[in-house]
């Protein structure tokens, strides 16, 4: 297998990363040496950088030709997918700083940008990791900084008793996560090391695939090796059954992490599985001539598709019962995650190789921007009120329109109703799955939105329908939110209109995934 | 693909949401300036749905796979597909010969309309429906999507009955003082859902704007409904109506794959309007389906069933899950609920339109779409329509509540539609067309008639009612010519609607489509459609009986004025005389020159039969 050895192409290739690093520290120094009555401008700083950042990783070239794309000895693969992600995390992370700023408990503390900075550079990492050893530092870094962000809010000298409660409840969930985390990838790590042994020594996700073909093992062990890889990586989506820890943790952590988890961590880890399961246990089309009988794709093609009916269904009727709305959203999340699984066992089928990889590359494109908006809007309500339950949310149409407004399009398009981005991207991932005659499956999804649609109407309908004593008290939105709720909305809509915009690229990513031309 | 760009259609589907976006951006005190601009933007889509209707060129959609027209004839010998070419002589003669010139059969012939048969060779007919008044611009050309309207004959009329029904709704809604500015918002971004479904000649598209429909529908229902049902019922049918419409876009999104394969593997067979071979405009998934592209047996073999196709196992499940939104039995659950729950507007846009919006689906992407699922579920599905018509009669003669009654009259009448659609002949789906806009119309007066009337007394329950015609004459006239139309009475568009539809199913299914018939079941069905229609009379006869019941409860005996004083106090605005005139308008002239319609749903029907027969 060769790889790209330009010097220039391999520094341009990672260069968000390094610049993040740079910020990160820049931030650090800020905060070192700026006065406390200016202390607001480092949310800016890291926020206005990040933003930067993407910008620039969208203009990254990536090269058509597969041995050009691998670089850094191989362990990063600089491809359309590579890019789609990281431009989305970055952003994310941008997003995630100005959300930083409007809560109280954040807002002047520097380390909270510089380990959510952290977290991102993590998380664009495993996005375009292509080396089991990549995979795992990469994912470690985001990992690592998300326990500790989790568990960031700490008690202050005289709390009340709602400080305390909120202190105790991060607490916890910082602990919950790092146990649940660590525990988790000690299974993933157990799992990558089975396979670099039975792939005869190869830490590459591409020669670790044909490597496991190629060395006549029984079938057992590896399927072993793929169950424990699977453990790991259905924490991180939050797939059922490893999703316990998704409520408690989205409920406890401050907010704009909560937000960060559910997004910025789930696109990198869906992308690293879609990537991770078409190198190391590929379909028969992408194995060498001569070998094509011993695939072992169809054995996560069937792990993932009970995967996904089983975090779909058991995602949405747990929200049925929610009454907190972090909760709510955090099942919801868990079926969402469902959804994308669809897209991920569409993959190895598909009769247009690749549409399968492009659905989830959209989705969670979607998703990110979804849940950020909707997170964001959830801020902007509790800072205001305290209080983070559905049935508070009441008349809330009558205290902002705006924000009710902004709540609405996000809840809409995690329905899956249009105009909002998300009805196109479910339709993309059942439309994948028909493609890959995985009819039954798209069925399940169908009838599952069904469901979701109605925990969303019924916060939708608090919002315009019920009344409360404090209808007009109104809620008031402060810069630099209005830009960020303006944005992520209008982009919401925008992809639900113009879908081609991301599309496109999405379907050259899935297609660059089978080495189509 | 080329682009083609009318306007008129776009301009009917963006007046409702351009109004909405100015409405929603006003202040909220502006009460007057948004029902003016609602009705505005209403009122530009009704003139233009009317120019459309009446402009609308009949000669030119007619049978658009017959020999008159460009269709494609192919040859099909062993399973393969080759091209023909029609020859005509003399200009009468017609010959049909191969690629080549030479001619495939001796029998020359004499009837350009008739369709020839010829023993050794199967001739297959494939041709587009022409669309009149199209706008088509690529959107998702990756996906084979793109932004496209069109009108036929049918869809003309639903779209001009959509410009009655919600230029009505805003006139009657004009007193409502509660956050107008959301609720006209709200329901012209419906209407715009609603015309864009019959617009659509995109499948994609339709379904875009069938689910942009359902979010504005639910906060009408359950933000200015009837207190004591409105979340209730504005959730079971949201959700009823969604589970029918998410099945059948799975079905549409098997057959767009089907029909992508069929095209990817005969590349020469991929009509000259598409894009590629996936494409999701319905005249590429309609030619794949005349050319048999869902009819290849084997579709879930896997499971031991023999003799399956596309078509079908899918036909069922896109038939009914759009005819829940049409009514049907056993799926007609929501439909009371929903329309005595919803304000007055709505409950007219969603029994006058959104019925018949499940029930057109349900005749283009399932008849249309799989004429031999067609032919093998009608039969039976007759029989669900048979239980609408009657049961919901009966129950509409025992409701208490004066809402529940028209409610349930719907679910009787939507029973006739699509009882028209099973006949699969001419008459019978004609009918099934007329019936689409005469209840669509009458359903609306009926709606604004019991609002008007609810609005002054506060109370819908039948017996406590009473007198109303002496104090509001104008409204307990209006009921009254509903009531005639709804009993099918002569010289009203009920009768020019209902009475085909009776003699449709009495001729029963025509041979031509008995013998195209793949399951034996079909015939045996058939013998007894006769029965059908003589049960289905009695719903009629209940009909008359509990409109009469209902007339006389509420608009005759003595009235109290002390216990209504509000019918004194409130006397009819001239926003709602407008709205009732506009609607009794359409009923007499439709049942006096029944002509301007039925032309033109011929013109949208006959391809069907055509299809039964033929494909």
């Amino acid at each position: 297998m060769d790889i790209n050895t330009n010097l220039v192409e391999n520094f341009i290739a990672i260069m968000p990363e390094v610049l993040m690093a740079v910020l990160a520290l820049a931030v650090v120094y800020l905060d070192l040496y700026l006065p406390p009555t200016q202390r607001r401008t480092i949310g800016y700083v890291a926020g206005i950088g990040m933003l930067a950042i993407a910008a620039l990783a969208l203009f990254i070239p990536t090269p058509s030709d597969f041995n050009e794309q691998l670089m850094w000895g191989g362990t990063i693969r600089n491809d359309d997918l590579a890019k789609i992600f990281r431009v989305t995390v970055i952003l994310i992370g941008g997003l995630t700083c100005f959300m930083g700023m409007g809560d109280n408990r954040l807002r002047y503390k520097s380390e909270f940008y510089t380990i959510l900075i952290i977290a991102t550079i993590g998380a664009s990492l495993l996005s375009a990791a292509s080396d089991i050893i990549m995979l795992f530092v990469a994912l470690e870094t985001m990992s690592i900084s998300l326990y500790i962000l989790s568990g960031f809010v700490r008690l202050p000298q005289f709390p009340t008793p709602e400080e305390k409660r909120f202190a105790n409840l991060s607490a916890e969930s910082g602990v919950k996560y790092f146990l649940f985390g660590s525990f988790t990838s000690a299974f993933l790590l157990y799992g990558l090391s089975l396979l670099y042994g039975f792939s005869g020594g190869y830490t590459n996700l591409y020669e670790i695939g044909p490597g496991l073909v190629g060395g006549e093992h029984p079938t057992a062990p590896i399927i072993v090796a793929l169950g424990l890889v699977a453990v790991g990586f259905g924490f991180k989506v939050s797939a059922v059954p490893f999703h316990f820890w998704t409520p408690d943790v989205y409920e406890g952590s401050p907010t704009p992490v909560t937000s960060f988890i559910s997004v910025a961590s789930k696109a990198a880890s869906f992308a690293v599985l879609t990537r991770f399961m078409l190198a190391v246990f590929p379909p028969e089309q992408l194995l060498p001539e001569g070998i094509q009988s011993i695939s072992y794709s169809e054995w996560w093609v069937q792990l993932f598709a009970i995967a996904a009916v089983l975090t779909m269904t058991i995602g949405n009727l747990l929200a049925l019962v929610q009454t907190n709305f972090k909760r709510l959203i955090a099942y919801s999340s868990i079926a969402q995650a469902g959804y994308t699984l669809i897209g991920l066992v569409a993959i190895a089928t598909g009769n247009n190789a690749g549409d399968g990889a492009a659905a989830v590359a959209f989705y969670m494109v979607i998703y990110a921007f979804t849940n950020t908006l909707l997170f964001g809007c959830l801020i902007l309500f509790t800072n205001q009120t305290g209080s983070e339950m559905i049935a508070d949310m009441a008349g809330l149409s009558r205290r902002n329109p705006w924000l009710a407004l902004g709540l609405t399009v996000a809840l809409l398009s995690l329905a899956g109703i249009p105009p909002a981005a998300g009805f196109f991207g479910k339709f993309l991932l059942f439309r994948a799955a028909v493609d890959a005659n995985l009819t039954w499956l798209a069925v399940v999804g169908v009838l599952n939105s069904i469901v979701a649609l109605y925990y969303y109407l019924v916060v939708i309908k608090v919002m315009y329908v019920d009344r409360s004593a404090e209808d007009n008290l109104p809620i008031p939105i402060a810069v630099p939110y209005n830009f960020v709720l303006a944005a992520t909305a209008v982009f919401v809509i925008l992809l639900g209109v113009l879908p081609a915009l991301v599309v496109n690229l999405a379907t050259e990513a899935g297609a660059d995934l089978f080495f189509l031309p | 693909m080329e682009t083609q760009f009318a306007g008129i259609l776009t301009a009917i589907l963006g007046a409702p949401i351009v109004g909405a976006m100015i409405i929603l951006l006003l202040d909220e005190k502006a009460r007057d300036q948004v029902r003016w601009i609602a009705a505005f933007a209403t009122g530009i889509s009704l003139a233009l749905g009317l120019l459309v209707f009446f402009t609308y060129n009949i000669d030119d959609g007619q049978d658009a796979a017959s020999l008159h027209n460009d269709a494609n004839l192919y040859v099909r010998e062993s399973g393969t597909l080759r091209p023909a070419l029609v020859e005509e002589v003399n200009g009468e003669l017609v010959r049909i010969t191969d690629e080549n010139g030479l001619p495939l059969d001796r029998a020359d012939l004499t009837e350009l309309t008739e369709r020839p048969s010829f023993n050794n060779v199967e001739i297959v007919y494939s041709g587009p429906i022409k669309f009149q008044f199209v706008d088509r611009i690529p959107w998702i050309g990756e996906l084979g999507i793109s932004y496209q309207l069109g009108v036929d004959g049918l869809t003309a009329a639903m779209v001009m009955l959509t410009g009655l029904a919600s230029f009505a709704g805003v006139l009657i809604s004009w007193s409502i003082e509660e956050r107008p500015r959301e609720f006209f918002a709200f329901f012209l971004l419906l209407t715009a859902g609603v015309y864009g479904v019959f617009l659509a000649t995109d499948i994609f598209l339709m379904f875009f704007f069938y689910e942009l429909a359902i979010f504005p529908m639910y906060l009408l229902i359950a933000g200015w409904g009837w207190v004591e049902l409105r979340e209730y019922a504005s959730m079971k049918l949201t959700l009823y109506i969604l589970i029918g419409s998410v099945i059948a876009l799975v079905g549409v999104l098997v057959l767009y794959f089907a029909a992508g394969s069929f095209f990817r593997d005969n590349p020469e067979l991929i009509p000259a309007t598409s894009s590629g071979a996936y494409s999701f405009d319905f005249n590429h998934l309609y030619q794949a389906a005349q050319l048999g592209a869902y009819d290849q047996a084997g579709y879930l073999s896997s499971l031991g069933i023999d003799g399956l196709t596309i078509a079908r196992f899918w036909f069922p499940f896109v038939f009914i899950g759009f005819g829940v939104l049409a009514g049907l039995f056993p799926f007609h659950n929501w439909s009371p609920d929903g329309h005595v729950a919803a304000p007055t507007a709505v409950s007219m846009i969603h029994a006058g339109v959104l019925m018949k919006l499940g029930a057109y689906a349900a005749l283009r992407f399932g008849v249309q779409l799989m004429p031999d699922g067609a032919r093998t579920h009608l039969p039976w599905i007759i029989f669900l329509a048979l239980v609408n018509v009657v049961m919901g009669a009966f129950i509409a003669f025992r409701q208490r509540d004066f809402k529940y009654v028209i409610g349930f009259s719907s679910v009787s009448h939507m029973g006739l539609v699509s009882m028209g659609f099973a006949t699969m002949n001419v008459t019978g789906m004609t009918g099934a067309g007329l019936q689409m806009f005469s209840h669509g119309v009458m359903t609306a007066l009926f709606f604004s008639c019991v609002g008007m009337v609810y609005d002054r007394a506060h109370t819908r329950d039948l017996p406590s009612l009473g007198g109303f015609i002496k104090k509001m004459p104008i409204v307990g006239v209006a009921f009254i010519l509903g009531g005639f139309v709804s009993m099918g009475m002569p010289g009203l568009s009920g009768f020019v609607a209902e009475f085909p539809i009776l003699i449709g199913v009495w001729k029963g299914i025509p041979a031509e489509v008995l013998d195209k018939a793949t399951t034996p079941l079909t015939g045996e069905l058939a013998n007894y459609y006769a029965y059908v229609v003589m049960t289905a009379v009695l719903g009629i006869i209940l009909t008359a009986a509990y409109v009469l019941r209902v007339t006389a409860q509420v608009f005759f005996g003595e009235f109290d004025a002390e216990k209504y004083p509000e019918v004194e106090q409130r006397p009819l605005l001239i926003q709602d005389r407008v709205a009732l005139l506009l609607l009794s308008f359409w009923l007499i002239i439709v049942g006096v020159q029944p002509q301007i319609l039925t032309n033109l749903i011929e013109n949208a029907v006959i391809p069907v039969a055509d299809l039964l027969k033929y494909s």
